[in-house]
């Protein structure tokens, strides 16, 4: 660990503690429909989209009719970006002359696409054409995200009610999401990543020669000996810096190539990579501000940020550690930090990230279901590679994936004050709202969803060596880490990988998409239910025994319980894995 | 009848949007970027005597002694940049414990003493890394001046003019670009064939 190390992760910190009041405000505002700066060039736009849909901004919604339109909205655009995967091959902008995508692969694209998981079981450059990529995954990127923001406005309405049966409308919250809060950062940005050497364009792949010709001989089983040399780099292009500011500002974190955000061509330097990281936390960073305003609360906006800081720093500590100590089992090598080398386990790393760069980034992107790597988690040493692998186990509530961040920790909210109301023998409230054997079903039905998609998938794969195991390609505790890893980021809707695994199989690419669509739909619907419920209610005044949900005693009863609900129910399958991985590895064993 | 409703909102509301954020958006950032960064929007592709020969950051595969190598890449045969990947290989796994150990000795056979620079014998997370740190760069040096017949300080000086340090002064790490440091090598003493 290096002191510039952290000053750029401090640096990333302040950064995000500072745009998160303007940023919640706005949002607060747009989703009340106040007048902001962009309503003159947003507004009419608004208004069109609208007249063509035959929307009524002004129809109200309870929490069935918004969970259907919901629903509805996410099938139609997902059977659109299957139908589009499945007839590229006929449609234009395909310059490389890319087939259709086979159905299994298709199916899991679209599922992870439109449940923001953005998990990849193809290659961008060599599978999807620019066509797909722009109006397919980037549009999903734009629409899965906004669904996101909708649903936490929508949760956080039902908080801040009083003995109301609606949540607003869902087609209003979605639209505005995308114009208002999505799209002009990131017009703006990516042109920033543009000017950093992102590309952006629709040519077909460049050939260049190279400096070094490459001469390999190869021996074949008859002994006969063939000389090839490579003369040539075929250096991929496309529209790509439209697709990865969004990709980073909406966590999907699907990305352009199969590299994702390690490519040079998706994240050239640190500047586009601390965009990319700060682009990652922003929206759920500012919605604790934007349910501090819209509860009126502004303290128990800072208690949920101050809670989800603290796991950030606690994970990105533990990574770092273990990612400067390096791998043991690598004789010869110089692992230490110096001012002219990074040091520690580079195996999977750039160069001009080093260190403190992947792991900050490794935490970023699975605090807040992105997925998008900057280096690859199946190369971390096992400890490294717990630290993604345990923040997806929270749920994905660690500042979180858009929206979903939201919902998902004021599930665990309900919980802990639930928990404190059984402590001290009262019935629990969560600001003004009585907490009632229903509300608490709900959210224990969402939390449980967790577990039990992930521990039964992985517990089916570990034992088919026909087709679970046999996509495993590294052996001994390892692979049981690739398929727990490949479940968990599915189900928690994230969408990293321990790339190492071949995904791309009909039993992974059907398993991984009912994960996804589970772990998103059947968590929102409890989740609009309890939100729906809590509307209802009215609000009671504090009282003496009243838990306040502003200090830090509540952020560390929170913290509390995230860590035993997500760890404890892991922690037989993860020292199985990782930690005995870890072990072995200091022990000098290798398979 | 009402979930008819929803569905003929939803797909009206997926084709205008379709058109809006998955076509004209990318379209409009396109032209943007032709106009405002044409180079950095179309790859930073360099010639050299009027042959297309490389983009300035994506690496390429060196592995001449009287150049200085590249990282090992895992991207198709290596630094095929049509099909960027990592190694993906765990830290326990022998496969990755042996390559790292035969490139060691091979480097500590050119060069022997000093162990070798961790990010040398490491594959990056694309396969198309186009830097090493300073350490592995300046590590190189004797060798290739032995091989290019210079002075051990010349090329050493060389290595020095090509470390681009961290952006703004905090961001990243320390750097030396392969491509570039190769080709300021070429025009320096050609390679000796």
């Amino acid at each position: 660990m290096t002191l510039n190390g952290w000053i750029q992760i401090l640096l990333f910190l302040g950064a995000v503690a500072l745009v998160t009041v303007p940023f919640g405000r706005f949002m607060a505002r747009v989703f009340a429909r106040e007048r902001t700066w962009l309503d003159p060039v947003l507004r009419p736009l608004e208004r069109l989209i609208y007249r063509v849909t035959r929307v009524d901004e002004s129809h109200e919604m309870r929490w069935t009719e918004y969970g259907v339109s919901m629903l509805a909205f996410s099938l139609v655009s997902m059977l659109v970006l299957y139908a589009l995967q499945r007839l590229q091959g006929v449609l234009p902008l395909n310059p490389q002359g890319l087939p259709g995508v086979a159905p299994d692969q298709a199916f899991n694209a679209a599922a992870s696409f439109t449940t923001n998981t953005n998990w990849q079981s193809y290659s961008g450059e060599t599978t999807m054409s620019y066509l797909t990529q722009m109006a397919g995954l980037a549009y999903q990127n734009f629409v899965s995200a906004a669904v996101g923001i909708a649903l936490a406005i929508a949760f956080i309405r039902g908080v801040a009610a009083r003995e109301r049966d609606t949540l607003g409308n869902f087609w209003v919250d979605m639209t505005r999401a995308t114009l208002w809060v999505l799209l002009p950062v990131c017009v703006a940005g990516s042109l920033v990543l543009v000017s950093q050497g992102v590309v952006q364009n629709f040519k077909p792949y460049d050939r260049v020669q190279l400096v070094d010709p490459q001469t390999t001989v190869t021996t074949a089983t008859s002994g006969q000996t063939s000389t090839t040399t490579i003369r040539e780099q075929v250096i991929a292009q496309g529209p790509v810096a439209s697709q990865e500011i969004i990709k980073q500002f909406g966590t999907n974190g699907g990305g352009f190539f199969n590299a994702n955000s390690s490519h040079p061509f998706e994240n050239p330097t640190p500047l586009s990579n601390f965009i990319a990281m700060f682009a990652i936390f922003v929206i759920s960073a500012g919605l604790t501000a934007t349910l501090g305003q819209m509860t009126k609360s502004p303290r128990h906006g800072w208690a949920v940020w101050g809670a989800m800081a603290f796991l950030f720093l606690a994970g990105v500590t533990t990574a770092y550690w273990a990612e400067s100590a390096g791998n043991p089992l690598l004789a010869g090598t110089d692992q230490q930090v110096g001012a002219m080398c990074p040091g520690g386990n580079m195996e999977g790393k750039e160069a001009r990230f080093g260190i403190a760069n992947s792991v900050l980034f490794a935490t970023i992107t699975t605090d807040a279901s992105c997925g998008a790597v900057n280096s690859m988690h199946d190369s971390y040493t096992p400890i490294g590679g717990l630290v993604p692998l345990v923040n997806m186990m929270l749920g994905e509530v660690i500042f979180g994936g858009v929206g979903a961040g939201m919902y998902g920790i004021l599930i665990f909210v309900v919980l802990a004050v639930f928990i404190a109301g059984l402590m001290v023998g009262r019935t629990p409230e969560y600001l003004g709202k009585k907490i009632e054997a229903f509300d608490v079903q709900m959210a224990m039905l969402a939390v449980l969803v967790f577990p039990l998609v992930i521990l039964v998938f992985t517990g089916i794969s570990v034992v088919s060596p026909a087709f679970g195991t046999s996509s495993i390609w590294n052996p001994g505790p390892h692979g049981l880490s690739e398929i727990l890893y490949a479940y968990t980021s599915g189900t928690a809707n994230n969408g990293s990988a321990f790339a190492g695994l071949s995904a791309n199989t009909p039993w992974y690419n059907v398993t991984l998409a009912t994960a996804m669509l589970i772990g998103r739909f059947l968590i929102i619907v409890p989740m609009l239910a309890l939100a729906g419920n809590l509307a209802r209610k009215n609000q009671v005044p504090p009282s003496l025994g009243t838990f306040p949900v502003t200090t830090p005693l509540f952020a560390t009863l929170l913290v509390g319980v995230i860590v035993i609900v997500g760890v404890l129910t892991f922690f037989p399958v993860l020292s199985l894995g990782p930690i005995v991985e870890h072990f072995l590895m200091r022990a000098g064993t290798t398979f | 009848m009402a979930l008819t409703r929803h569905l003929v909102t939803a797909a009206l509301m997926t084709a205008v949007t379709t058109v809006f954020l998955g076509l004209v958006y990318p379209v409009v950032i396109t032209g943007l970027a032709q106009v405002l960064f044409p180079d950095q929007a179309n790859g930073q592709l360099i010639s050299r005597d009027g042959v297309l020969v490389g983009s300035r950051i994506i690496g390429q595969p060196f592995t001449s002694a009287g150049y200085f190598y590249s990282r090992p890449s895992a991207a198709g045969a290596g630094y095929d940049a049509g099909a960027s990947s990592g190694s993906n290989l765990g830290p326990t796994n022998r496969k990755l414990i042996d390559r790292v150990a035969g490139d060691v000795a091979r480097l500590q056979a050119e060069t022997p003493g000093p162990a070798v620079p961790i990010d040398l014998v490491t594959t990056s997370a694309s396969g198309l890394d186009p830097h090493l740190s300073p350490a592995a760069a300046l590590y190189q040096v004797a060798r290739v001046a032995r091989q290019r017949k210079l002075p051990p300080d010349d090329v050493r000086q060389l290595v020095e003019a090509h470390i681009e340090p961290r952006q703004f002064g905090v961001l990243g790490e320390p750097v030396v670009n392969v491509l570039l440091l190769n080709l300021a090598l070429d025009a320096r003493a050609p390679m000796p064939r």
